[in-house]
Order: structure tokens, then sequence, then C-alpha cells
């Protein structure tokens, strides 16, 4: 298919966790490339030394700003990408790289980490650690509709980002407190135990129904925040579930 | 209004025909017989419920808890656990009228519990977490497509724990271990003993008790769920069912088939559709003036909303 958008993997200070999520969409993942997206960059995947020109750019991994190359490469990002997804807890929140006091060799004086949106703008959120596969899977699909779509298609695109394009302007700091100041001291938690599921390192429990979060096991990813349905939930998108999970599914046979 | 049902296939006042469910069930006992039906056929491996103190002693690995010393956990606490067979869905059967957080199950389900079908009865606010945790799976890997069957329960709010024990044991005068069965229905919150006492309160002593999040929530019958069901609507000992999606549709029919319910049409009996209809716009009206006060609570200042 010609009318394909163009997409590329940005490789900062991360694991390479968000990339395998990525991959983990198995043949997903191939038929994402087959219809609607080109590959332009990314590392071991794609032959290519400098960032082009691309309509979407997935960032994973925070900036270490004591490397000159990589805020180089981040700036050099925005410009070329129409489009800047931070992928996965370090892009967004700083995630582990938030606990980095430098030290390792070979670059010692490597210490310092910031979430991608603390030296560019971001336009759309992929939070959680390491993300989902589905998740990754899911604004692929949105993106190609925003772009390619057809009137209705993109309208659907547009509502299902929102949320994605809200928190990313919401800021780049996440943990456990956030639900204690967003949710509950706001008197909107409910205990129906989503922050507990989503937790990637097992830090919350249920107290008498509400969320009680070991802080000190915390890795400030921001999953349970972004889980749970009362920091932010869309009756637009959600009261249609079944049609967007069909339509999502229908995008990859 | 008109959406205040949300959208649904078929409605109708249903109840099991089994008739060891319907002992120990709060009305009808739909949700416990739809899980029945669905573990039987495979429909799902396991299915995540509020049990209880008693249950999670005897079963300590079908629960997740730091704590392994149940003496500390009251009487009519909930706690999330996942029933794999019938008779643990008919110990866990009934309603608790204070928090259970079934969704924080829902990972570890299909994780060391080694569920690939999982079935989940929820309140609405925990089907809507479900939905979102499906379209936004953010710390919900692979565990979307695993959700197969989820059944919602009408809910116009909830209680905290601390709440039940005082209109229990402050306002009713009972104690926790002596209490049967608790209920809200007629206008009025029920609590029957287990020597046969009943004690009711007026729902207006109840609400100052209620759970202060659930005062934002615009759902009453579960709009998002597969199956959903409650005791309104219905005659005594029968239950409303509404059948909402694709799956629900399918495992309803099957169920059906398979002789689990008697039926009434839901047009035929008393007090009907009617009523729901009307506590879900009380609801609904209500908990929208509450998020619109929400926006000027304070001076210059307002409450976050979540919806968007």
């Amino acid at each position: 298919m010609v009318d394909k958008i163009t997409v590329g993997h940005v490789h900062m200070s991360g694991c390479t966790g968000c990339l395998v999520s990525l991959a983990d969409n198995y043949g997903g993942l191939l038929t994402i490339l087959d219809r609607y997206a080109d590959l332009v960059y990314g590392l071991t995947l794609a032959d290519v030394r400098h960032i082009p020109k691309m309509d979407v750019a997935l960032v994973e991994g925070s900036v270490c700003i004591n490397d000159k190359l990589a805020v180089q490469e981040i700036k050099e990002t925005r410009e070329k990408a129409a489009v800047v997804v931070a992928v996965g807890g370090c892009a967004c929140y700083g995630n582990i790289t938030r606990f980095a006091r430098g030290g390792q060799q070979n670059q010692p004086q490597h210490e310092a980490f910031l979430p991608v949106g603390d030296l560019i703008k971001v336009d759309v959120y992929i939070p959680g650690c390491a993300p989902t596969p589905q998740l990754i899977r899911n604004v692929c699909v949105m993106a190609y509709l925003l772009l390619k779509g057809t009137k209705e298609q993109k309208d659907l695109a547009t509502a299902y980002l929102k949320p994605l394009m809200m928190a990313a302007q919401r800021g780049t700091t996440a943990c456990f407190c956030d639900l204690m100041t967003e949710v509950i001291n706001q008197s909107l938690c409910m205990g129906c135990g989503s922050c507990a599921a989503a937790c990637p390192v097992r830090a919350i429990t249920h107290e008498y129904g509400k969320p009680q979060g070991v802080r000190d096991l915390c890795i400030k990813c921001g999953a349970c925040y972004n889980q749970c349905p009362r920091s932010w939930y869309s009756f637009d998108v959600v009261d249609n579930y079944e049609a967007i999970n069909e339509a999502i599914m229908a995008a990859l046979q | 209004m008109g959406a205040e049902l949300g959208k649904y296939k078929t409605c109708v006042s249903a109840r099991s025909t089994n008739k060891d469910i319907l002992k120990r069930a709060q009305d009808g006992g739909i949700v416990t017989s739809l899980f029945e039906f669905a573990l039987d056929e495979g429909i799902i491996d396991g299915a995540i419920v509020a049990a209880t103190k008693e249950f999670a002693k005897a079963n300590p690995s079908k629960i997740m808890m730091e704590n392994s010393n149940f003496d500390f956990v009251e009487p009519w606490r909930p706690i999330p656990a996942i029933v794999t067979t019938k008779a643990d869905l008919i110990a866990a059967a009934g309603t608790r009228y204070n928090i259970s957080p079934n969704v924080s199950l829902i990972k570890e389900a299909t994780r060391s519990f080694g569920l690939d079908k999982v079935g989940i009865v929820g309140t609405p606010c925990q089907m809507q977490a479900i939905r979102k945790g499906q379209l936004y799976p953010v710390g919900l890997r692979d565990v979307g497509a695993s959700i197969a069957l989820a059944v919602g329960i009408f809910c116009m709010e909830n209680f905290p724990y601390q709440s039940i024990l005082q209109l229990v044991e402050d306002h009713a005068a009972m104690k926790m271990e002596a209490v049967k069965k608790m209920e809200i229905g007629k206008g009025k919150f029920w609590v029957y003993g287990k020597r046969g006492q009943v004690v009711q309160l007026p729902l207006k002593v109840t609400h100052k008790y209620e759970q202060p999040g659930c005062h934002v929530c615009l759902d009453y019958v579960a709009n998002v769920s597969d199956i959903s069901t409650g005791s309104v609507g219905s005659p005594d000992g029968w239950s409303t069912v509404f059948v909402r999606s694709k799956i629900g549709d399918s495992v309803w029919a099957k169920a059906m088939a398979a002789g689990c319910f008697e039926t009434q049409p839901i047009e035929k009996v008393k007090p009907g559709l009617e009523l729901v209809t009307k506590l879900a716009n009380e609801k609904i009206t209500k908990n929208k003036a509450t998020v619109e006060a929400r926006k000027t609570f304070g001076v210059g200042k307002g409450l976050r909303i979540p919806y968007i």
C-alpha cells in the first residue's frame, strides 16, 4: 500500500523493553508494517544512521542530559517527526531512570536523566513499564486512522487519542502519589482495584477497599494513575468499546 | 433521558433453576448460575468474585493477601478471590455491601492463577475499569483478550467496610457475626439475623455513610458489562437481567438453552423496567449535579473531574 505512514523508533536511555513490547505484537506488528506503517528508523531494525523525516516517532527511554548526542537526537526527533509519542514509563515520566545517580562505567558522569517531555513537546503518551503490546498496537492503528482515515475514522482516532494527548500535556512526573493527590484526596476513588492490577512491581494492595502503596517500591512509571478509571475516563470511547475493539482486530486481520 | 439503561439486546426477569444456588443467592442467583454454566462449558476457566474470610481460610491459594492470618479479617468484609469450581461459587454467593476490589486480581488471574479465560463480576465502576483496561491497557499486558465474561451488578452506591459496621452494629444494633443477610430494597436497608430477627433502616440513615467516590458515578446498571443484573424491577427472588454485548448474548443464549434459568418477560413483571429507569435517572441526575458542583467547589478553584 502506498498510503502508509512512516514510523521511527528512537531509542534514548531505556532498557529496550518498550521495543520488545512493540515486537511482542508478533503477527499484528507484521500486519501493521505491511499495511499501515513503514519503519523508517529503529535500532537494529532499520539500517538508517540519522534520524529521518517521519510521521510518527516512538521515543523510548529518558534523555541523559549529560550526553550531547542524546540531547541532539531528541531535538532532531522533534524537528523531523510530525507526531512524537513517548513510549513507556521512562520516556513519559522518567520511571526508574529517576533513581539514577551516575557512576556507571564507562560514562560515570552520565548522571541525570529527564523524561522526553522536559526537553521537547510530546504529543502522545503511552505509559507503562513496560508499555503493553496492545496499547502500542492500538495507538499505531489509531495514528494511522488519524493521518490517513476517513472522516469517521479520524473522529474515532481523535477521541481515542485524546486522553493520551492530555496525559502528555499533564506533565512529566508520575508515581503512586498521583493516585493519592489526584484521585484519593479528590474523593474520586471507589476501590475498583485497577491500580493494584496495573502496578508492575506489586507495590499496591487494598486496605478496606482503598489503595495502599509501598512508596519505596514505586518505580514512578505512572501505570497505576493512568489505568485508574477515575484519573481519566472517556464515555465517548469506552461506551463503544465493543465496536472499537472489533475495528482494531479487523485492522490487524 | 433515554440512555440511562445503556445499550442492551434483551432484558428479562430471571432466576436460577438450581435450588442449591437459590438458597444461597441474594436474589435470582444469576451471577452464580452464569459462572457455573460458563465454568462447565469451558467459556471461562475461573471467575473473580467477592468471597469471604471463611472462603479465604479454606482456600488460601485462591486469594492474594500478604497476611495469611485471616482471624484479623472481619465478618462481612469481602475478599476478592478466584473461584474455579461450583462449590467455590456457592461459597461466595450473595451480596456484601462494601468494597471488594475485584479488578485488582484481573492481571494476576492470568499470571500466577494461570487462567486463559477469566470471568469477573463487579459493580458498574468496575466494569468501566475493565473496559478502560481493554482499550487502554497501561499495565494490563495480554489481559484484555483473556476477559471472557464480565458480569455487572446494578449499583446505586457502595459503602466502606466501617460504614457497614456502623450501620449494622450501631443503627441496627446487631452483631456483624450474627447477620445472615443484608439487603437494600423497597427503600430500606435490611439486616437479617441468623436467629430470624429482622431490622430495617430507612435509606435516609444510610446515605451519609456512602462511599463519596460513588457520588460522581454516572452508571446504575453496568452499561459496559456483557450481562448485567440486579434485583430492581423484578419480583422477590427474581432478578432483572440485561444482555448487552455479543459475548453476553452468546453466553446467555447457551445458558438458556441448557435450562439454567427460568424467565419472565420484563414487561409482565412488577415493578418492571419503569422502576429501573426511575432509579437510574435518579442516580444519574443526582451524580451529574455532584460532578457539576465540583467545578465550583472552592473559591475560584474546583475539584478534579475525571470525565473527558
